[in-house]
């Protein structure tokens, strides 16, 4: 087997992706955890890359790491998380952990039989861009698929929103329709005093 | 020459690790919503890859639709988690046993 750029290319994009995926459910800390979860979505974008499918590869990128990693390091960073307590069963439970993943890995290789899809990659499947192919099969064959995916972000905006409003009692704001229209007489209150002498008086019998 | 069964095996590898990171974090839950994102991660490995070596814009199409609902399923997953944390003050999953008779 002769190693080919690509091949080089993807072993190390490969190691990259494992490293950093075991990074990310054995670091201590989340906020590390969080950041190598942004590694390997990076890498995933690379290794896509090398699959010609640069529409995805973007998108990853966009929206995984521009959002949703964004999203996670600030829940991460606002949340005081003492994370002591939960490492607890770290140990206890990694060697179940790892025998579980070693079995399913090897029932998945042996299942999808490795040898029978070592097919090579086809010529560059419809012509020129694969944003142009993406967007015919989906603005012609799941057009409402498409509009549903959009709904359903639409519903999961409004349920983040309504999940984490709160009123609170108790809490200043200003109205600014209320500033604009205020007028010369909501702050000055001209008081009529009776003159001076009283006051002394009033102090004296203080005293 | 990358062959369909690089990426198989590497998106098998990807999901047995996310797998075992679910097995190992049971207590946090952020480390679960990232294991969680990872195993879709390793799906939307499979299905690309099919769908370059197949010929076929399907499985890109879904690739799309995965990560529309990922990114929907981790804002509100995350905003449940700030709402438990705010009443709670913790995000254990330990001591999240409120409906336990």
């Amino acid at each position: 087997m002769e190693l080919t750029l690509n091949l080089a290319l993807f072993y190390a994009f490969a190691a990259v992706l494992v490293v950093a995926a075991l990074g990310v459910i054995s670091v201590k800390n989340s906020v590390h955890a969080a950041l190598l979860l942004v590694l390997c979505f990076f890498t995933t974008a690379a290794l896509w890359l090398l699959m010609q499918a640069e529409f995805l590869a973007i998108a990853l990128v966009l929206v995984y790491v521009g959002a949703v990693m964004v999203l996670f390091l600030f829940v991460v960073m606002m949340l005081d998380i003492d994370t002591e307590p939960l490492r607890e069963g770290f140990i206890r439970y990694l060697p179940i952990g790892l025998g579980v993943a070693v079995v399913m890995l090897a029932e998945m290789i042996g299942l999808i039989g490795v040898k029978s899809l070592a097919i090579p990659a086809p010529a560059d499947p419809g012509g020129a861009s694969n944003t142009a192919w993406l967007g015919n099969a989906l603005f012609q064959n799941f057009l409402l698929p498409f509009e549903t995916a959009a709904v359903i972000l639409t519903v999961a905006v409004i349920a983040a929103i309504m999940l984490t409003l709160r009123k609170r009692a108790n809490t200043k704001y200003e109205n600014p329709a209320w500033q604009v229209s205020v007028q010369a007489r909501d702050r000055i209150r001209i008081v009529k005093m009776p003159s001076s002498g009283q006051g002394v008086a009033v102090k004296e019998a203080a005293q | 020459m990358i062959t369909l069964a690089h990426f198989i095996v590497l998106g098998a590898v990807l999901f047995c690790i996310s797998v075992a990171g679910i097995f190992i974090n049971r207590k946090n839950i952020i480390i679960l919503l990232m294991a969680i994102e990872l195993m879709l991660l390793s799906v939307n490995m499979n299905f690309v890859a099919f769908s370059r070596y197949l010929g076929d814009a399907s499985g890109q199409v879904f690739v799309f639709f995965i990560l529309t609902v990922a990114a929907a399923e981790s804002a509100i997953g995350l905003a449940i988690l700030v709402v438990l944390f705010r009443n709670r003050a913790t995000i254990n999953v330990g001591e999240i046993d409120t409906l336990k008779g």
